[in-house]
Protein backbone atom coordinates (compact mmCIF):
# COMPACT_ATOMS: atom_id res chain seq x y z
CA UNK A 1 0.00 0.00 0.00
CA UNK A 2 1.93 2.71 -1.14
CA UNK A 3 1.77 6.39 0.46
CA UNK A 4 4.00 9.17 -0.28
CA UNK A 5 4.11 12.26 0.88
CA UNK A 6 6.07 14.93 -1.86
CA UNK A 7 6.60 18.14 -3.35
CA UNK A 8 7.55 16.80 -7.26
CA UNK A 9 4.44 16.77 -9.51
CA UNK A 10 2.51 12.96 -10.09
CA UNK A 11 2.00 11.43 -13.35
CA UNK A 12 -1.11 9.36 -13.33
CA UNK A 13 -0.81 6.90 -16.01
CA UNK A 14 2.87 6.38 -15.13
CA UNK A 15 1.28 5.89 -11.21
CA UNK A 16 -1.46 3.90 -11.66
CA UNK A 17 0.73 1.80 -14.30
CA UNK A 18 2.88 0.97 -11.42
CA UNK A 19 0.30 0.67 -9.21
CA UNK A 20 -1.37 -2.29 -11.39
CA UNK A 21 2.26 -3.87 -12.10
CA UNK A 22 3.27 -4.08 -8.22
CA UNK A 23 0.44 -6.57 -8.45
CA UNK A 24 2.35 -8.98 -10.19
CA UNK A 25 0.19 -12.12 -10.53
CA UNK A 26 -2.85 -10.94 -9.57
CA UNK A 27 -2.78 -7.88 -12.00
CA UNK A 28 -4.53 -9.96 -14.19
CA UNK A 29 -7.50 -10.02 -12.10
CA UNK A 30 -7.52 -6.43 -11.61
CA UNK A 31 -10.99 -5.21 -13.23
CA UNK A 32 -11.46 -1.86 -11.97
CA UNK A 33 -9.42 0.93 -11.26
CA UNK A 34 -10.53 4.20 -9.12
CA UNK A 35 -8.59 7.24 -9.18
CA UNK A 36 -9.28 10.72 -7.52
CA UNK A 37 -7.12 13.58 -8.72
CA UNK A 38 -7.21 17.18 -6.34
CA UNK A 39 -6.12 20.30 -8.02
CA UNK A 40 -5.66 23.65 -6.57
CA UNK A 41 -8.13 26.39 -7.33
CA UNK A 42 -7.36 29.80 -7.91
CA UNK A 43 -10.43 30.88 -5.23
CA UNK A 44 -11.44 29.93 -1.85
CA UNK A 45 -15.41 30.29 -0.72
CA UNK A 46 -15.25 31.20 2.79
CA UNK A 47 -19.04 32.09 4.25
CA UNK A 48 -20.34 32.39 0.27
CA UNK A 49 -17.52 34.80 -0.16
CA UNK A 50 -15.00 34.26 -2.86
CA UNK A 51 -11.55 34.97 -3.25
CA UNK A 52 -8.79 35.01 -5.44
CA UNK A 53 -5.85 32.53 -4.84
CA UNK A 54 -2.50 33.14 -6.02
CA UNK A 55 -0.51 30.41 -4.44
CA UNK A 56 -1.16 27.53 -1.78
CA UNK A 57 1.31 26.03 0.16
CA UNK A 58 0.72 22.78 2.41
CA UNK A 59 2.64 22.26 5.54
CA UNK A 60 2.48 18.64 7.08
CA UNK A 61 4.21 16.52 9.83
CA UNK A 62 6.80 14.29 8.85
CA UNK A 63 6.15 11.04 10.04
CA UNK A 64 2.83 11.04 11.39
CA UNK A 65 1.36 11.66 8.39
CA UNK A 66 3.19 8.78 5.93
CA UNK A 67 1.69 6.59 8.65
CA UNK A 68 -1.93 8.39 8.88
CA UNK A 69 -2.17 7.78 5.51
CA UNK A 70 -1.28 3.95 6.09
CA UNK A 71 -4.04 4.06 8.52
CA UNK A 72 -6.51 5.09 6.56
CA UNK A 73 -5.13 3.01 3.38
CA UNK A 74 -5.50 -0.11 5.86
CA UNK A 75 -9.01 0.91 6.92
CA UNK A 76 -10.24 1.11 3.42
CA UNK A 77 -8.67 -2.51 2.68
CA UNK A 78 -10.39 -3.96 5.64
CA UNK A 79 -13.43 -2.48 4.78
CA UNK A 80 -13.66 -3.01 0.86
CA UNK A 81 -12.03 -5.95 -0.96
CA UNK A 82 -9.63 -4.16 -3.13
CA UNK A 83 -6.13 -5.39 -4.28
CA UNK A 84 -4.39 -2.59 -3.52
CA UNK A 85 -3.99 1.24 -2.70
CA UNK A 86 -1.99 4.52 -3.55
CA UNK A 87 -2.46 7.76 -2.02
CA UNK A 88 0.53 10.52 -3.16
CA UNK A 89 -0.06 13.91 -1.40
CA UNK A 90 2.06 16.94 -2.19
CA UNK A 91 3.35 19.32 0.26
CA UNK A 92 5.21 22.53 -0.25
CA UNK A 93 4.18 25.33 -2.76
CA UNK A 94 1.48 24.84 -5.31
CA UNK A 95 -0.02 26.86 -7.51
CA UNK A 96 -3.56 26.74 -8.99
CA UNK A 97 -4.11 24.42 -11.67
CA UNK A 98 -1.35 21.93 -10.12
CA UNK A 99 -2.32 18.32 -8.78
CA UNK A 100 -2.29 18.17 -4.81
CA UNK A 101 -3.39 14.47 -4.13
CA UNK A 102 -3.68 11.23 -5.79
CA UNK A 103 -5.91 8.54 -4.61
CA UNK A 104 -6.17 5.78 -6.80
CA UNK A 105 -7.46 1.85 -5.88
CA UNK A 106 -7.48 -1.27 -7.69
CA UNK A 107 -9.41 -4.46 -7.34
CA UNK A 108 -11.91 -6.85 -9.25
CA UNK A 109 -14.89 -4.66 -9.48
CA UNK A 110 -15.90 -0.75 -9.36
CA UNK A 111 -18.16 -0.62 -6.05
CA UNK A 112 -15.34 -1.93 -3.95
CA UNK A 113 -12.41 0.51 -5.76
CA UNK A 114 -15.31 3.56 -6.03
CA UNK A 115 -16.16 2.75 -2.69
CA UNK A 116 -12.49 2.44 -0.96
CA UNK A 117 -11.23 5.83 -3.13
CA UNK A 118 -14.12 8.13 -1.73
CA UNK A 119 -13.22 6.95 1.70
CA UNK A 120 -9.55 7.31 1.57
CA UNK A 121 -10.27 10.70 0.13
CA UNK A 122 -13.17 11.68 2.79
CA UNK A 123 -10.63 10.66 6.10
CA UNK A 124 -7.28 11.77 4.16
CA UNK A 125 -9.54 15.56 4.67
CA UNK A 126 -10.37 15.16 8.01
CA UNK A 127 -7.54 13.21 9.78
CA UNK A 128 -4.19 13.18 7.71
CA UNK A 129 -2.28 15.97 8.75
CA UNK A 130 -1.88 18.64 6.28
CA UNK A 131 -2.78 22.43 6.21
CA UNK A 132 -3.01 24.59 3.54
CA UNK A 133 -1.87 28.13 3.75
CA UNK A 134 -3.22 30.52 0.89
CA UNK A 135 -1.63 33.39 -0.60
CA UNK A 136 -4.44 36.11 -1.58
CA UNK A 137 -4.39 40.27 -2.80
CA UNK A 138 -5.28 40.45 0.67
CA UNK A 139 -2.25 38.63 2.40
CA UNK A 140 -1.68 35.51 3.35
CA UNK A 141 -4.01 33.03 5.55
CA UNK A 142 -4.65 29.21 6.79
CA UNK A 143 -7.30 28.03 5.60
CA UNK A 144 -10.18 26.52 7.97
CA UNK A 145 -11.48 23.32 8.11
CA UNK A 146 -14.91 22.76 6.29
CA UNK A 147 -17.69 21.08 8.11
CA UNK A 148 -18.88 19.16 5.07
CA UNK A 149 -15.50 17.45 5.43
CA UNK A 150 -16.55 15.87 9.10
CA UNK A 151 -19.59 15.12 7.41
CA UNK A 152 -18.59 13.16 4.60
CA UNK A 153 -16.77 11.33 6.67
CA UNK A 154 -19.61 11.09 9.45
CA UNK A 155 -21.17 8.84 6.86
CA UNK A 156 -19.02 6.61 6.65
CA UNK A 157 -20.08 5.40 10.17
CA UNK A 158 -17.26 4.63 13.02
CA UNK A 159 -17.67 0.75 12.35
CA UNK A 160 -19.48 0.49 8.63
CA UNK A 161 -17.99 -0.21 5.71
CA UNK A 162 -20.62 1.72 3.69
CA UNK A 163 -22.44 5.04 3.33
CA UNK A 164 -25.50 5.01 5.59
CA UNK A 165 -27.60 6.11 2.64
CA UNK A 166 -26.07 3.89 -0.24
CA UNK A 167 -27.00 0.40 -0.24
CA UNK A 168 -25.35 -1.91 -2.75
CA UNK A 169 -25.49 -4.74 -4.72
CA UNK A 170 -23.00 -7.56 -4.82
CA UNK A 171 -20.38 -7.29 -7.36
CA UNK A 172 -21.25 -6.92 -10.51
CA UNK A 173 -19.66 -8.31 -13.90
CA UNK A 174 -21.42 -5.66 -15.98
CA UNK A 175 -20.04 -2.52 -17.52
CA UNK A 176 -16.64 -2.21 -18.59
CA UNK A 177 -15.23 -4.17 -16.04
CA UNK A 178 -13.51 -7.31 -16.81
CA UNK A 179 -14.90 -10.56 -15.86
CA UNK A 180 -13.10 -12.01 -13.05
CA UNK A 181 -12.18 -16.36 -12.90
CA UNK A 182 -12.70 -15.83 -9.65
CA UNK A 183 -16.26 -17.04 -7.73
CA UNK A 184 -17.43 -13.14 -6.64
CA UNK A 185 -17.19 -12.66 -3.30
CA UNK A 186 -20.79 -13.18 -1.17
CA UNK A 187 -20.94 -9.90 0.31
CA UNK A 188 -19.46 -6.18 -1.05
CA UNK A 189 -17.87 -5.51 2.18
CA UNK A 190 -15.12 -6.84 4.83
CA UNK A 191 -15.51 -6.41 8.25
CA UNK A 192 -18.52 -4.19 8.14
CA UNK A 193 -19.43 -3.39 11.43
CA UNK A 194 -16.53 -4.27 13.35
CA UNK B 1 13.83 13.23 33.74
CA UNK B 2 10.14 13.49 32.92
CA UNK B 3 10.70 15.52 29.66
CA UNK B 4 8.60 15.78 26.65
CA UNK B 5 8.41 17.03 23.06
CA UNK B 6 5.83 20.06 22.10
CA UNK B 7 5.21 20.08 18.34
CA UNK B 8 3.21 23.12 16.79
CA UNK B 9 1.81 23.26 13.34
CA UNK B 10 0.14 25.23 10.88
CA UNK B 11 -1.34 28.58 12.07
CA UNK B 12 -0.96 27.64 16.09
CA UNK B 13 2.99 27.12 15.29
CA UNK B 14 3.19 30.59 13.47
CA UNK B 15 0.99 32.12 16.72
CA UNK B 16 3.36 30.79 19.31
CA UNK B 17 6.49 30.86 17.19
CA UNK B 18 8.02 28.14 17.55
CA UNK B 19 7.31 24.20 15.79
CA UNK B 20 9.11 22.89 18.64
CA UNK B 21 9.94 22.46 22.56
CA UNK B 22 10.84 21.03 25.51
CA UNK B 23 8.84 20.78 28.57
CA UNK B 24 9.71 19.29 32.21
CA UNK B 25 6.30 17.76 32.01
CA UNK B 26 4.76 19.19 35.86
CA UNK B 27 3.92 15.87 38.21
CA UNK B 28 0.07 16.85 37.90
CA UNK B 29 -0.01 16.50 34.30
CA UNK B 30 -1.13 13.28 33.17
CA UNK B 31 -3.41 14.00 30.07
CA UNK B 32 -3.83 15.92 26.76
CA UNK B 33 -6.47 17.84 28.10
CA UNK B 34 -4.38 18.64 31.33
CA UNK B 35 -1.51 19.35 29.20
CA UNK B 36 -3.40 22.03 27.05
CA UNK B 37 -5.00 23.66 30.04
CA UNK B 38 -1.24 24.46 31.67
CA UNK B 39 -0.21 25.37 28.24
CA UNK B 40 -2.70 27.83 27.91
CA UNK B 41 -1.61 28.99 31.56
CA UNK B 42 1.53 30.95 30.14
CA UNK B 43 -1.30 33.58 28.87
CA UNK B 44 -1.01 35.96 26.15
CA UNK B 45 -1.21 34.30 22.72
CA UNK B 46 -0.70 30.82 24.99
CA UNK B 47 -4.45 31.53 26.52
CA UNK B 48 -5.56 32.92 23.21
CA UNK B 49 -4.79 29.64 21.62
CA UNK B 50 -5.24 26.82 23.33
CA UNK B 51 -8.46 28.33 25.08
CA UNK B 52 -10.98 25.59 25.70
CA UNK B 53 -13.12 27.44 23.05
CA UNK B 54 -10.49 26.73 20.39
CA UNK B 55 -10.93 23.69 17.92
CA UNK B 56 -7.58 22.01 18.53
CA UNK B 57 -6.41 18.63 17.91
CA UNK B 58 -3.39 16.55 19.40
CA UNK B 59 -1.31 13.75 18.81
CA UNK B 60 0.62 11.85 21.13
CA UNK B 61 3.41 10.21 19.65
CA UNK B 62 2.32 10.66 15.80
CA UNK B 63 -1.58 9.28 16.39
CA UNK B 64 -4.09 11.27 16.70
CA UNK B 65 -5.24 11.44 20.54
CA UNK B 66 -8.69 12.79 22.23
CA UNK B 67 -8.14 14.92 25.68
CA UNK B 68 -8.31 12.07 27.85
CA UNK B 69 -5.67 10.45 25.97
CA UNK B 70 -2.39 9.84 28.07
CA UNK B 71 0.58 11.73 28.29
CA UNK B 72 4.10 9.81 29.87
CA UNK B 73 8.14 11.04 29.99
CA UNK B 74 9.76 10.51 26.70
CA UNK B 75 5.88 11.18 24.93
CA UNK B 76 6.26 13.29 21.72
CA UNK B 77 3.09 15.93 21.64
CA UNK B 78 1.78 17.77 18.73
CA UNK B 79 -0.97 20.67 18.73
CA UNK B 80 -2.32 21.70 15.84
CA UNK B 81 -5.57 23.19 14.14
CA UNK B 82 -8.22 21.26 12.24
CA UNK B 83 -6.30 19.43 9.21
CA UNK B 84 -7.11 20.64 6.13
CA UNK B 85 -5.14 18.60 3.28
CA UNK B 86 -6.92 16.76 -0.16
Amino acid sequence: MPVRVQSEDFDLTREVAALRAAQGTRAAKIGAIATFTGTVRDLNEVDGKSTNVSQMTLEHYPGMTERALEKIVADAKSRWDIFDALVIHRIGALMPLDQIVLVATVGAHRGEAFAACEFIMDYLKTEAPFWKKEATLDGARWVDARSSDDSAVARWGAGGGEPASEQKSAPENAGTETTSVDAPKSAPTKGAGA
Amino acid sequence: MSEVTLLFFAGLREAVGTSRESLELPAAISTVGALRAHLSTRGGIWAEHFAPTRNLRAAVNQDMAGADAPVRAGDEIAFFPPVTGG
